[in-house]
């Protein structure tokens, strides 16, 4: 093993070396699948606060950030968590209560800020949103913008088509990129370099992590390089982008991975009633966050019966048959 | 004396939507009724459409009902399981994004079929606030054919807006492609009581259909605005042979259809 490319670090360790006070983060997967929860409740435990969270479509993780009060900004383009909560309940409290700034866009929009800055490029342009409150309504000031270097300027720039009217387009929307401070997601494979190797759906974590200045993999299996240089292409996010490795079995847990599990829709269910109360919600979290070291003591209370109950078929990819609330 | 249909109001909307799919469209569905009406059209009149995620799959094989457009019941025997970035391009492509009919949901919807789907009062300080647009407001963008599903109610069926998240046809006329937008959006609403389309012209909704037992006037006193029903004929009511495939091959657990 070549060590200087070894960078398998614990969960708490990354996360206290890459999530600091005031970063401005991304976190992969969408709504219920592929969240990298384990880091999500470790950067709960460490209480980091003022995090400025970049969205597309989050779910669970989302909505278990703002509960813990972590977030202070949020650029977002859905919040939705499932079945258990079509609209994510923290987050729409902590709207209708003024407690964060957010901005909407779409989720082309929210793709593309990401392919922007995975490319190195200020801006992509789409067709999306042209005359919509997407462009009008900006969640964060001009003001706020501008004495905040991290915040870009405009929100979103509507611009007549400069080549014509090539391909028949009038306008165009610029949309800025976004290049996160740090950006955490969950994947099936990584080897101790950080190579991965997604299954199923990649939701726009590839674009995210090539726009991010560091990244934190969290991983079903942490397996030998040789494993995954069998079958280069389906390594969509080779090492070079990756700060830290970190193997959590269940890591996305209570979210679902492709291939190795279900959502626990009883789990999403009871975050989902405890989250409407606030005496509740706070002793959910006092269970399930703050009362546990970390992810494995976090699933022993979730006990083997749900984790058996969730097991992915190997045909399908996903738990067959499963009672689902 | 009360009018017993031998159906319930969310069959009936699933196999109006469900008519509305041809053969070939790429169908761009979410989850809860509008997942059935692409497993209903596909099962009953338009065997060869396809199913189309936002997330990226693509004529997923659904052994399973999905409960979200993320869920891992998508991604099984999908011909191609892509992301965010390609699926959206797909859609904004006029070569594919033209045979592609999107199947939406919302919680406003004014007389042009703009859509909202992110709060209800103040953007800024909402008494209720919702989802968001998701890939609504992408799709409505691009493509020439969605439906909207709605329940039929004067507080959903508003004046204006609360916030435009999608656009139908924005103020009507030549409004939308003054802003820049193709052709397209909220081209057909399904609700509980009926069917509504877009006069080509002026770009306002009006009656198509209605359902038996449902009159124009009850679907006008439960419209937030004026809408023309003088070209309204009664719908016809979903067939024995729709309703069996509806019931018996598409949700036998009755998950969605209750």
């Amino acid at each position: 093993m070549t060590n200087s490319l070894n960078k398998v670090i614990p969960l708490k360790q990354a996360i206290e070396k890459y999530v600091k006070t005031g970063s401005h983060i991304s976190i992969g997967g969408f709504t219920i699948n592929r969240n990298p929860m384990a880091a999500v409740y470790e950067i709960i435990r460490q209480k980091i606060k003022d995090l400025h969270l970049y969205a597309h479509s989050n779910g669970t993780g989302l909505d278990e950030l703002i509960g813990a009060g972590c977030i202070s900004k949020l650029e977002i383009a859905y919040a939705g968590n499932g079945k258990a909560a079509p609209t994510c309940i923290r987050f729409a409290r902590a709207v209708q209560n003024n407690e964060i700034l957010f901005e909407d866009y779409s989720n082309y929009m929210m793709s593309l800020r990401f392919m922007a800055g995975s490319m190195g490029l200020p801006f992509l342009p789409t067709l999306s949103g042209l005359g919509t409150d997407i462009l009008t309504k900006w969640g964060f000031s001009q003001s706020m913008r501008k004495a905040d270097p991290k915040i870009v300027d405009d929100k979103l720039i509507v611009l007549d088509n400069p080549f014509g009217s090539w391909t028949g387009a009038s306008k165009v929307v610029l949309v800025p990129a976004i290049n996160p401070d740090i950006t955490i997601i969950h994947v099936q494979k990584a080897d101790f370099m950080g190579t991965c190797s997604i299954q199923g759906l990649s939701f726009a974590d590839i674009e995210q992590v090539k726009a991010s200045k560091q990244v934190i993999v969290t991983c079903e299996k942490l397996v030998d390089k040789e494993e995954l240089r069998q079958n280069p292409d389906l390594n969509e996010i080779p090492f070079i982008h990756v700060s830290a490795v970190c193997h959590v079995p269940l890591g996305a847990y209570p979210t679902a991975v492709f291939g190795c599990y279900d959502y626990d829709s009883q789990y999403l269910r009871r975050f989902a009633i405890a989250a409407k109360n606030l005496d509740e919600f706070k002793k959910y979290q006092d269970k399930y966050i703050y009362g546990v070291k970390d992810h494995e003591a976090f699933l022993n209370i979730v006990g083997q019966e749900r984790i058996d109950a969730i097991k992915a078929d190997p045909r399908t990819g996903y738990s067959v048959n499963m009672k689902r609330d | 004396m009360k009018n017993i249909q031998p159906y319930t109001p969310k069959e009936i909307m699933t196999i109006m939507a469900a008519r509305e799919i041809k053969n070939g469209d790429i169908v761009f569905s979410g989850t809860g009724i509008s997942m059935l009406a692409a497993m209903a059209a596909k099962n009953i009149n338009a065997p060869d459409s396809v199913i189309f995620f936002e997330t990226g799959a693509i004529d997923s094989l659904l052994e399973e009902l999905p409960f979200a457009v993320a869920d891992p019941r998508i991604m099984y025997w999908a011909a191609s399981n892509s992301r965010l970035t390609d699926s959206f391009a797909t859609m904004q492509n006029p070569i594919t994004g033209e045979k592609v009919i999107a199947i939406l949901g919302a919680a406003q919807i004014d007389v042009y079929g703009n859509l909202n789907t992110t709060c209800i009062g103040d953007y800024f300080s909402p008494e209720i606030r919702f989802s968001g647009s998701g890939g609504g407001c992408d799709v409505a963008s691009f493509v020439p054919r969605c439906i909207a599903f709605m329940q039929h109610e004067k507080r959903k069926f508003v004046k204006k807006l609360d916030y435009l998240t999608s656009p139908g046809q924005l103020g009507g006329k030549n409004s939308r492609q003054a802003a820049g937008l193709r052709p397209g959006g909220v081209s057909v609403v399904v609700t509980n009581f009926g069917v509504m389309r877009f006069d080509k012209d002026n770009g306002r909704m009006y009656l198509d259909k209605f359902y038996p037992g449902i009159t124009p006037e009850k679907i006008l006193e439960n419209t937030g605005f004026s809408m023309d029903v003088s070209k309204a004929t009664m719908a016809n009511p979903p067939t024995q042979t729709e309703l069996k495939i509806l019931r018996e091959d598409c949700d036998p657990q009755r998950l969605i259809l209750g």
